[in-house]
């Protein structure tokens, strides 16, 4: 970017009314693009999908990035909170008189996944890294097996016919307070103490951080941030069984927090966005209509030796990119800095004042 | 009374004794140093007091309160701050989160607070920017408050985590070999500058250290472990003249 | 013999076989976690591509038992070196979770490139006349036997590579100490590909009597098996080698027991459950000593 530019760039990061101004803007148009059929129907589709996975990213990174464990169970915590709300919608809540009670059943799916989450957090008092990973996958087959043996949920296989109530503003509405609630928390003490614990779990003790306290609220606060997307992904979906939410769906999860870089909501935001986009575009429909313009002489040879197996290898190509990208960037895109827009002010601020390099050096650059 | 005051302390890592029978009176106000040959116990004191390990057997009290089965960050609460042998800064973060994180237990706002950045959160944390940042200027660091702990030199390490120690805002500090690493020069600085915190911040001073000159220089009393054991107590003429702690450094008596 | 020890009998027998195969993935999750302190999350999917190598050796070049085996085994070690040199060896002075998720993507990328080749499960044809003999109530097939030792042989082998050669001796001093290991003289790089090609060397062998077990293979099957024998390193004390063994019979042994007596839907989550409340009260498995952390 020319100079000029990137000071013009720097003035509107800079501005107050930037985010909320984005924000309002944002929850307009998921209003008007449904209403007014701004995309079509796929693309809305897609958009949701965006939403739910930014919601799974961004509080799985609260465990994984910012704790630094490696959880295993985020697909189980979404398979709850999937399950409660379905339940709740379908056999008690009255959702087709008042579907304002939506929002009701997508709390409580929240609720019951963080309920789950303290139970997870116990162990961790005990035992980190490699063997807390095994204990979340334990924990996630439990949960699997769990519904798998409980008739009245279906057992294996699933619940069919969930209505279809999760729409575009409230997929905004949720990410946005999900991703609300994990930078509160990541910017207060028991944030703070969340990055104390990875680095150096005895001092964090000495420097008086309660880690217990601490582990049990960043559990809690990312199970229900997978509580809330599972319950929106079977309001889209309309349809789950415990085959949906297996080790493959925690590792698309990981993937994406990986992806966009550890300890960043930004980077999650990110990550779950390029996942989620990229998958969608290597469709064959999807790569056949956006080169549609070539001229049939190329197009036609290209769609029949390659576009139309795209189906198959792009599940390929993923996980290629994602080494690629770990290789290259091992700490993921967005490394462990912080889009500057999600820093509260006092925190830019209070890092900024004594820098001697006049503050070119922002607070986004402050975890580097 | 004595602020601190361990009573007939013994700790056993297996079946190995680390220290029989420990005791300890540290005035208020007092400066300590506690000396000895390595492997002596030394850190084990000070890992007993912050609740690192619990004691096998013994009391330790602060003020009225006793340690033996509280959890470290209990312990640090009570306001006993600790640096330690080995620096253990947060060396990811920055110079500002290191300090600013040892304000855990004296932010008075809840979880809901924290997460709806509501109520007392504003207030506490505009609070702790400022302490953290007025100890930060104190300490020369201020210029570095975004830094990357472990970006900054070895000496600056060193007084990063002993303002993060005094952030907890103790009345009793405990030092792990401060001058560890510095040159006769150093060492003179930081005698100045222990002194000066003790006044301003009205520390009680327990200090670990095997230089020698610092210890003798500072400190009012001095007390010699030796193999788990106190070998001797008192002012430091005395035990410099003392011939059991050339002894227990040299592993045998000096010709006289 | 009464019905219920031949019953009893015939589970054990089971058990041994399921405990077997993890056994030999498990030792390569061990070797490799032993060495760089990594879990290799691509091994469960070495394992699957030594089935599908099995299958290609048996249907596409005709080769009986033998030659398959060998060919196999030789296929998957190469492949777990050039894994390695690709994918882990650039990272190793990266975070240690670059490497997993790495590991992870290695992974996903054999699983989708075996589906993208195979997208219909394969049928592995017998390669064995399989006789099967009867001991008082108690059938015992020549398959069963074979895998049996087979395994614990390779085992044996393994173990008294790590314990008694100078291959051994400096990837055991590799696993205790990475920085000074390498001022020694030890050639840490070739020693660490030594490593990658015996475990996916052994996954592969573990691939190849999977198959002729359970002939039906897929793309995905790695997966699941590939966890389990993750966790029977786990509860064994992962990094330990004997404790790997000890950890894949034992849950062999509590997989069968289950299915035996209990709906088969059970089977995981009894397994699982078993394995959390183990890992809660030897948090570092069944040979494995936690590492202190020096205050």
């Amino acid at each position: 970017m020319s100079r000029p530019l990137r000071r013009r760039w720097d003035w509107l990061l800079e501005q107050r009314w930037l985010l909320p101004g984005l924000l309002v803007a944002g929850l307009a148009l998921s209003f008007a693009i449904p209403e007014y059929g701004l995309l079509n129907r796929y693309v809305q589709m897609v958009l949701m999908y965006v939403g739910i996975n930014i919601i799974l990213a961004v509080s799985l990174n609260l465990v994984n990035g910012f704790m630094g464990e490696f959880s295993l169970a985020h697909a189980g915590f979404m398979a709850v909170g999937a399950y409660t709300a379905a339940l709740l919608t379908m056999r008690v809540l009255p959702v087709a008189e008042f579907p304002a009670l939506f929002p009701v059943a997508v709390l409580a799916g929240g609720l019951a996944a963080a309920l789950l989450g303290l139970v997870v957090a116990v162990p961790s008092f005990k035992v980190r890294g490699d063997y807390l990973a095994i204990i979340t996958l334990a924990f996630l087959m439990i949960v699997k097996s769990v519904i798998e043996n409980i008739d009245a949920v279906g057992g294996p296989r699933g619940i069919p016919g969930i209505g279809k109530l999760t729409t575009l503003p409230w997929v905004f509405f949720w990410a946005v307070a999900v991703v609300w609630l994990v930078r509160n928390f990541v910017y207060s003490r028991y944030g703070r103490g969340v990055l104390a614990v990875r680095e150096d779990e005895i001092a964090s003790e000495l420097m008086s951080v309660h880690t217990r306290r601490v582990k049990f609220l960043a559990f809690t606060l990312s199970s229900f941030g997978a509580g809330v997307a599972g319950a929106l992904f079977a309001h889209l979906l309309q349809f789950i069984s415990p085959r949906v939410f297996d080790v493959i769906k925690t590792t698309d999860i990981l993937i994406m927090v990986y992806l966009g870089g550890i300890a960043s909501i930004g980077g999650s935001i990110l990550g779950a966005t390029l996942y989620t986009v990229l998958l969608e575009i290597l469709r064959p429909s999807t790569v056949a209509a956006l080169l549609s313009w070539l001229p049939a002489v190329v197009f036609d040879p290209l769609n029949e030796h390659f576009i139309r197996h795209l189906g198959v290898w792009r599940m390929v190509i993923m996980p290629l990119a994602l080494v690629l990208v770990m290789l290259y960037w091992p700490r993921g895109i967005m490394g462990l800095r912080e889009y500057r827009g999600f820093i509260p002010r006092l925190d830019r601020e209070a890092h900024r004042r004594g820098d001697p390099q006049g503050g070119r050096r922002d607070g986004a650059a402050h975890r580097d | 009374m004595a602020l601190l005051t361990a009573t007939d302390v013994r700790h056993y890592f297996g079946g190995l004794c680390a220290l029989a029978g420990f005791n300890l009176a540290l005035e208020e106000g007092e400066l300590m140093g506690l000396i000895g040959p390595n492997g002596a116990g030394k850190t084990t004191v000070f890992n007993l007091i912050t609740g690192v390990y619990r004691a096998s057997s013994g009391s330790i009290r602060f003020k009225d309160t006793e340690l033996v089965g509280k959890t470290p960050h209990q312990i640090t609460a009570l306001r006993i701050g600790r640096t330690f042998q080995n620096i253990r800064l947060f060396r990811d973060l920055s110079v500002l989160d290191n300090v600013r994180i040892a304000h855990y237990a004296r932010a008075r706002y809840t979880p809901i607070e924290a997460l709806l950045h509501l109520g007392r959160y504003r207030g506490e944390e505009r609070r702790i920017v400022d302490d953290s940042r007025r100890l930060l200027s104190i300490f020369k660091l201020e210029r570095l408050a975004g830094e990357t702990a472990k970006n900054l030199p070895y000496g600056m390490q060193r007084r990063l985590e002993i303002a993060r120690a005094l952030a907890i805002g103790p009345e009793l500090l405990l030092l792990d070999e401060p001058a560890a690493g510095m040159n006769p020069n150093e060492i003179d600085q930081l005698m100045d500058f222990i002194q000066w915190i003790r006044r301003e911040f009205r520390l009680t001073i327990l200090l670990i250290e095997h230089q020698m000159k610092l210890v003798m220089g500072i400190c009012e009393r001095i007390q010699v472990l030796d193999f788990g054991e106190t070998l001797i107590e008192g002012p430091p003429e005395a035990i410099r003249s003392d011939p059991r702690v050339l002894e227990a450094y040299l592993g045998e008596a000096p010709v006289a | 013999m009464s019905e219920a020890l031949v019953y009893w009998l015939q589970q054990v027998l089971n058990a041994l076989q399921l405990g077997s195969i993890y056994a030999l993935i498990a030792l390569g999750y061990t070797l490799v976690y032993g060495i760089l302190t990594m879990i290799n999350f691509a091994h469960g999917d070495v394992f699957m591509v030594g089935a599908f190598f099995c299958f290609l050796s048996a249907v596409y070049l005709g080769l009986p038992f033998v030659p398959t085996l060998l060919l196999t085994i030789l296929g998957t070690a190469l492949l777990g070196v050039l894994i390695e040199r690709l994918a882990y060896k650039p990272l190793r002075h990266a975070p240690r979770v670059s490497a997993v998720i790495t590991a992870l993507g290695v992974g996903l990328f054999l699983e989708n490139f075996t589906l993208a080749l195979a997208p219909y499960p394969k049928n592995v044809p017998a390669l064995l006349d399989n006789v099967t003999w009867d001991l008082g109530g108690v059938s015992l097939s020549s398959l069963q036997v074979i895998i049996i030792f087979l395994s614990l042989g390779l085992m044996l082998v393994l173990d008294h590579v790590v314990h008694r050669t100078p291959v051994g001796m400096a990837m055991r001093a590799i696993s205790w100490d990475r920085t000074f290991v390498p001022l020694m003289g030890v050639p840490v790089n070739t020693i660490i590909s030594v490593t990658f090609a015996i475990g996916a060397g052994l996954a592969g062998a573990a691939g190849t009597m999977y198959a002729l077990a359970y002939p039906v293979i897929d793309p995905y099957m790695g997966i699941m098996v590939g966890w389990k024998a993750f966790i029977s390193a786990v509860v064994g004390g992962i990094g330990n080698i004997r404790g790997a063994m000890i950890g894949a019979f034992l849950l062999g042994g509590v997989e069968i027991m289950v299915t035996a007596f209990f709906p088969s839907t059970y089977r995981d989550f009894v397994a699982f459950t078993l394995l959390l409340l183990l890992i809660l009260v030897r948090p570092y498995g069944i040979l494995g000593q936690p590492r202190t952390q020096k205050v």
